[in-house]
């Protein structure tokens, strides 16, 4: 028996913009009447930890999905993809953007990071779907690189119960005046990738 | 009218909505957002808002205020009122004028703190209620009964939110706002105010006669709801109630379900719930505060009644929940079978780790270089609590324990006898909210130490917090500047020395005297955080890597700094460097250069 509309686990690198997307995703939600309980990662933004970020769409109960239990895994990152896939359930769907950053882990020479190949792999084979594509560098095409999360958030927009222009609007509230529009290019870079594939 | 407000959001507004007139604290995760979401309201509702010294002041002047009859809130994380607890625990024997509301978020699992206390023992101890918010429309409504709950009873009251629902966020519906109360008074009573011990003992027997108060004032609030279905029953603790009740929904299952929100539990609602069940499985997070009332009420009202909870092993003690950990519990309950935790081993296999690390530019990693180089690695270096403490990696973290406990185990494992070279190390708003007593006994106690202080003017870890070093308060106003240089100097520090902490052979130089000098030494190690200098506007130019000269020996890269990477056979700056040209001091082959 279902107990939340839909859930969502927002994942990336401190730094990316995940609690700012899922504050939009959130107020959109409650824009449309939906109840909503998310979850957030606090002090990574600075210190290029791993995020992880909850969202759950007409839920009232609490806010953390269980593993296993993600109707979509919002991936900034391609590793933190995989780090938290296991909270993906079979029917799921990823939405990965491929382009990496490298944990100091792997810069300083202690660790590898491995092929896009060896990440997607494991991923496909454990939900539904998965839509991995270069975000980042839709980012620069719409003007911003820092717009790289919008442009995931344009990808989502295809796969949640919310209105499009309900997100946009939610956005809109969100950020400066001043980027409204390279954000919305950005929204619709995403949104294009996924009905072209 | 609702609003997607974050769990310390709402505690905010609820505070707000009580009509509170001042709201105290120190930052520290998951409280902190509590008084940063009320200092923008400060002048418009002429609220007094200030990040207090420590939690101990914090108390002590929400106390204050309380007592001249103004509504008052302490916040803080669940080590924070290990700092207050001398305060709290005669403030249940005082009472108060005007509400006084202890607000304290607890860390199961410890996402950023050094352990998982739970709080409600705390609420035992003193003998006061505690409320146990399960969302953040919970925490807000609470807020606002906690102040009439703390005058009606004349007691301070704790709220009691964790991680899960200060950090969560979920459509809040707002109250109305209330003006402060008018016409503040401090009403002398000396038998009320002074705590000597003809006048603690008749207010210890009062405290002890308010329990049965406590009891019938909880005993209609809404935050105790019971369903009563089949013979099997769960209760539960906060936040769990809602794993449970998902749960529940899930399994489809015919259980009884109490909730419980309010710490004394209400005995006859308990009691009743009790009586109609044959099994009950408690569910809480941390300690078995709730469980230990199940079994005593269950000896006197169902004494056949089957316990289950921490003592059988269903529930854990540790760590925290979610609805998957408390499905499990209540289907084995059941006996129906439990479901696998997915996993996925690849990720762990092949995924290189991540964890939070010191930014580019950071003046602590730079101090750090210096701190090592002068003292070796065989030194022993004691630390303390704040972005600092990210540097383990670098070998110079020995010890953490708590607020401001650097300078004094420093001073501990020299008097243990320990002969190697000591260099503890602690941040600015560290030392002023805990280690300044420590430094005073090192110097009077004559510790043969060295103590660096990290000074990068701010709070960084909970998210750049001004402190009294900063001059300026949480509202943007300026004030007194407090100087840690003097501080150290008129406690009693005969060597105190500044260095800037990018200027490496500086630094190295100033670290090798202080290692020498034959008495107590401090260092002060001062350099703006990076982050607070580029959001004042400050702009470095980046570096570079000249492959000419570069010898591939990878000096820079075992610096750390996640802007030197290794590239074929030389090091290579990345876009993340924020200028500090300390790597270009490292580097012994003038291989590194600024960008002109």
């Amino acid at each position: 028996m279902r107990t939340s509309e839909c859930d969502i686990v927002v994942v990336g690198v401190g730094g990316q913009g995940v609690i700012l997307i899922s504050n939009v995703i959130g107020k959109a939600a409650l824009k449309s009447g939906l109840p909503v309980r998310g979850a957030e990662t606090h002090g990574m933004a600075q210190r290029g930890g791993s995020v992880l970020n909850h969202l759950r769409l007409g839920c009232e109960y609490g806010p953390l999905v269980p593993a296993g239990g993600a109707d979509i895994l919002l991936a900034l990152e391609p590793a933190e993809a995989l780090r938290y896939a296991h909270y993906l359930s079979r029917e799921g769907v990823a939405l990965v953007n491929t382009h990496q950053v490298l944990p100091a882990t792997v810069t300083t020479g202690k660790a590898r990071y491995p092929p896009l190949d060896e990440i997607l792999a494991p991923l496909r084979k454990i939900c539904k779907e998965v839509k991995a594509f270069d975000a980042t560098e839709l980012a620069a095409t719409a003007g911003n690189l820092q717009t790289m999360n919008v442009v995931m958030l344009g990808a989502l927009s295809r796969y949640v119960p919310l209105q499009e222009e309900t997100l946009i609007e939610a956005l809109s509230e969100s950020i400066k005046t001043k980027f409204i529009e390279v954000n919305r290019r950005a929204f619709e870079l995403g949104k294009k990738e996924i009905d072209a594939k | 009218m609702k609003e997607y407000l974050l769990g310390n959001a709402a505690i905010a507004r609820g505070i707000l909505e009580a009509g509170a007139g001042v709201v105290t604290g120190y930052p520290g995760t998951p409280a902190s957002e509590i008084v940063e979401s009320v200092a923008p309201f400060a002048k418009k509702r002429n609220l007094h808002v200030e990040w207090s010294v420590n939690e101990k002041v914090a108390l002590e002047v929400a106390s204050g205020a309380s007592w001249a009859g103004t509504r008052a809130a302490a916040t803080m994380k669940h080590v924070g009122l290990n700092v207050a607890a001398d305060p709290f625990m005669t403030l249940a024997y005082t009472g108060v004028s005007g509400g006084l509301v202890v607000i304290v978020s607890d860390d199961p699992f410890c996402h950023s703190s050094q352990n998982e206390q739970d709080t409600r023992r705390y609420a035992q101890f003193a003998n006061i209620p505690c409320l146990d918010p399960a969302d953040p429309q919970e925490a807000k409504d609470m807020c606002v009964y906690a102040f009439e709950l703390s005058e009606a009873l004349d007691l301070p009251v704790l709220l009691r939110p964790t991680t899960r629902v200060s950090h969560a966020r979920a459509d809040v519906e707002l109250g109305g706002l209330k003006e402060r109360r008018s016409n503040p008074e401090f009403v002398k009573d000396p038998a009320k105010w002074v705590m000597l011990p003809a006048h603690a003992r008749p207010r210890h027997t009062e405290l002890l006669k308010k329990q049965e108060r406590i009891k019938a004032a909880l005993a209609d609030v809404p935050w105790n709801p019971f369903v009563l279905r089949g013979e099997l029953g769960v209760i539960t603790s906060g936040i769990s109630g809602l794993y449970t009740e998902e749960a529940i929904k899930q399994l489809d299952a015919d259980i009884s379900v109490l909730r419980i929100g309010t710490f004394p539990p209400p005995e006859e609602l308990c009691s009743e719930f009790l009586q109609h069940i044959c099994t009950v499985l408690v569910i809480e997070e941390l300690e078995p505060v709730l469980e230990e009332y199940v079994e005593r009420l269950a000896r006197l009202h169902n004494p056949d009644l089957s316990i289950l909870g921490k003592m059988s092993g269903h529930i854990p003690r540790e760590g925290e929940f979610d609805s998957l950990l408390v499905r499990n519990a209540i289907a084995q309950m059941l006996d129906l079978p439990q479901e696998e935790v997915p996993v996925l081993k690849e990720a762990d296999e092949i995924l290189p780790s991540r964890p939070p690390a010191l930014c580019p530019g950071c003046s602590h990693r730079a101090t750090y270089y210096a701190m090592r180089k002068a003292f070796s690695k065989d030194a022993i270096f004691p630390s303390d609590i704040g972005c600092y403490t990210l540097a383990v990696r670098m070998g110079t973290i020995d010890t953490c324990l708590c607020m401001g406990a650097s300078i004094t185990v420093a001073s501990g494992i020299r008097f243990g006898g320990e002969e190697r070279d000591i260099c503890c190390s602690i941040g600015d708003s560290t030392f002023l909210h805990a280690g300044l007593p420590g430094l005073l006994n090192a110097a009077y106690n004559k510790a043969r130490i060295t103590v660096a202080i990290l000074d990068n003017s701010t709070t960084a870890m909970t998210g750049h917090q001004p402190h009294p070093g900063t001059g300026f308060t949480v509202t943007g106003e300026e004030t007194s500047m407090a100087s840690i240089n003097a501080i150290a100097r008129a406690l009693g520090a005969d060597f105190v020395e500044m260095v800037d902490s990018y200027d490496v052979n500086g630094a190295i130089e100033t670290f090798t005297r202080a290692k020498k000098f034959p008495g107590l030494s401090v260092v002060i190690a001062k350099q703006s955080c990076m982050i607070t200098a580029r959001r004042a506007g400050v702009r470095r130019r980046p570096f570079v890597v000249n492959t000419e000269n570069c010898t591939g020996c990878k000096k820079c890269v075992q610096f750390g700094c996640p802007a030197i990477e290794f590239e074929g056979d030389s090091a290579r700056i990345n876009a993340l460097c924020s200028g500090c040209g300390v790597c270009a001091q490292i580097c012994e082959n003038k291989a590194i250069e600024v960008v002109e």
